[in-house]
């Protein structure tokens, strides 16, 4: 196999593209893709102060590093979620991408912060995981956005993820959440503006950013995530790519040139209708409770996580993935 | 050659030469959601992968 670009030896097959590339110009694919959504979704100024949200993972580590040398301003932020092992190492893996490079990068730990973390909240209030994290997430990267002043947080959504969110947002025909599945969602309310530049590449793309820039991320999964529904979607849509390739993103990318704007105008509650919590400040669309006071959703849900004792996360484990830790640690 | 697996973590023996692409049909895994590391370095499709060698089959899906 020879790179498409300049005939030699590839390193890896993009059947999307119909193309294999060596090193260099799988490089510059990811980078004039990333580009590509950078200036067709208008996401940022040349000046702006980007956060990056960092998990640890290839795609927030791959996006924080083509930004970088993009020539962007930006200051990462990891989140201690408390998932255990699965947390530490996580943490590490952000920690030492940041320092190599010497580019900053906040932590905050729900645990040592907020006073509890996502196993024990999720116990607590009964959701899934999952949805108890997502919520945390969003709650503290428009905090440290607003609070630190800068200009949008940028998370590192692939392709693979934008269209299996899709496909479960179709399946359900969730208009609601179907108008507002954009690349780019401008600042509103107090909301920062929120940018996934990674929309055009797909997981398999971005881990091989990773290793073909030496990136050490953390290749083990969330715990947590075993079993869910998202993970089933990303399966199914793989099928189909492998039978016919190109599908996914056509799927995804037609969906932004053709469906989205037709919906534009269903996304609900609009700015003027978020009221101020009243325990934080953040701007939220909670009711308002009798007494006249609104409480987001994140304060709603510490106070109820907080006031319980700590759970161990292998108490949430389903029983395959507490078997296939257990068979891990015996090695 | 050896065969490092993730998620679990495991490691399995394969007897002889395979092409990548091969060796990811027999085990099951799809081609688009991994990719194969030797030697720190990926190996394309059509790859081959030598009897005495040691490579990674990375999954490339998460699920968060
Ligand atoms: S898989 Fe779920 S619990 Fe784990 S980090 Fe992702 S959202 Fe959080
Ligand atoms: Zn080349
Ligand atoms: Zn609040």
């Amino acid at each position: 196999m020879k790179c498409r670009t300049c005939r030699n030896p590839a390193i890896i097959d993009l059947p999307r593209h119909n193309a294999n590339f060596c090193a260099e110009h799988l490089l510059q694919l990811c980078r004039r893709q990333v580009e590509k959504a950078i200036h067709d979704h208008q996401m940022f100024e040349p000046t702006d102060h980007l956060l990056v949200a960092v998990s640890g993972g290839k795609d927030s580590l791959a996006v924080w590093d083509i930004l970088r040398e993009l020539g962007y301003r930006t200051t990462g932020l990891y989140i201690a979620l408390g998932i255990g092992e699965y947390s530490h190492e996580s943490q590490t893996f952000a920690e030492d991408f940041a320092a190599r490079r010497g580019l900053p990068l906040v932590i905050e730990s729900l645990r040592d912060d907020h006073g509890f973390d996502v196993p024990t909240a999720a116990r607590a209030t009964g959701r899934v995981p999952c949805s108890a994290c997502g919520m945390s997430k969003r709650h503290i990267f428009d905090r440290v956005a607003r609070d630190g002043g800068y200009d949008a947080v940028v998370t590192g959504h692939n392709l693979d993820d934008e269209a299996a969110v899709l496909f479960g947002n179709a399946l359900r025909w969730d208009v609601e959440y179907l108008a507002r599945q954009l690349p780019l969602l401008p600042a509103r309310g107090g909301f920062p503006r929120k940018a996934k530049p990674l929309v055009r590449l797909t997981e398999r793309e971005t881990a091989a950013w990773c290793i073909v820039r030496g990136i050490d991320y953390i290749v083990d999964e969330c715990p947590m995530a075993a079993g869910n529904k998202h993970l089933a979607y990303k399966q199914a849509l793989n099928l189909i790519e492998e039978e016919s390739p190109g599908a996914k993103a056509t799927y995804y990318l037609g969906f932004l040139e053709r469906m989205a704007p037709l919906l534009s105008g269903s996304s609900a509650r609009r700015a003027d209708e978020l009221a101020s919590c009243v325990r934080c400040g953040s701007p939220t669309g909670a009711e308002v409770a009798t007494d006249g006071s609104t409480v987001c959703a994140f304060c709603r849900l510490s106070e109820k996580a907080r006031g319980h004792e700590p759970v161990p996360v292998e108490m949430l484990m389903s029983k395959s993935a507490r078997r296939a830790a257990a068979k891990e640690a015996r090695g | 050659m050896r065969v490092l697996l993730r998620n679990p973590r495991r490691e399995i023996t394969i007897d002889g030469r395979r092409r990548v692409h091969a060796l990811l049909n027999e085990l099951g895994l799809s081609r688009e959601a991994h990719l194969v590391i030797r030697n720190g370095e990926l190996v394309p499709g059509d790859g081959e992968l030598n009897a005495d060698d040691e490579i990674e089959i990375r999954p490339v899906i998460s699920g968060g």
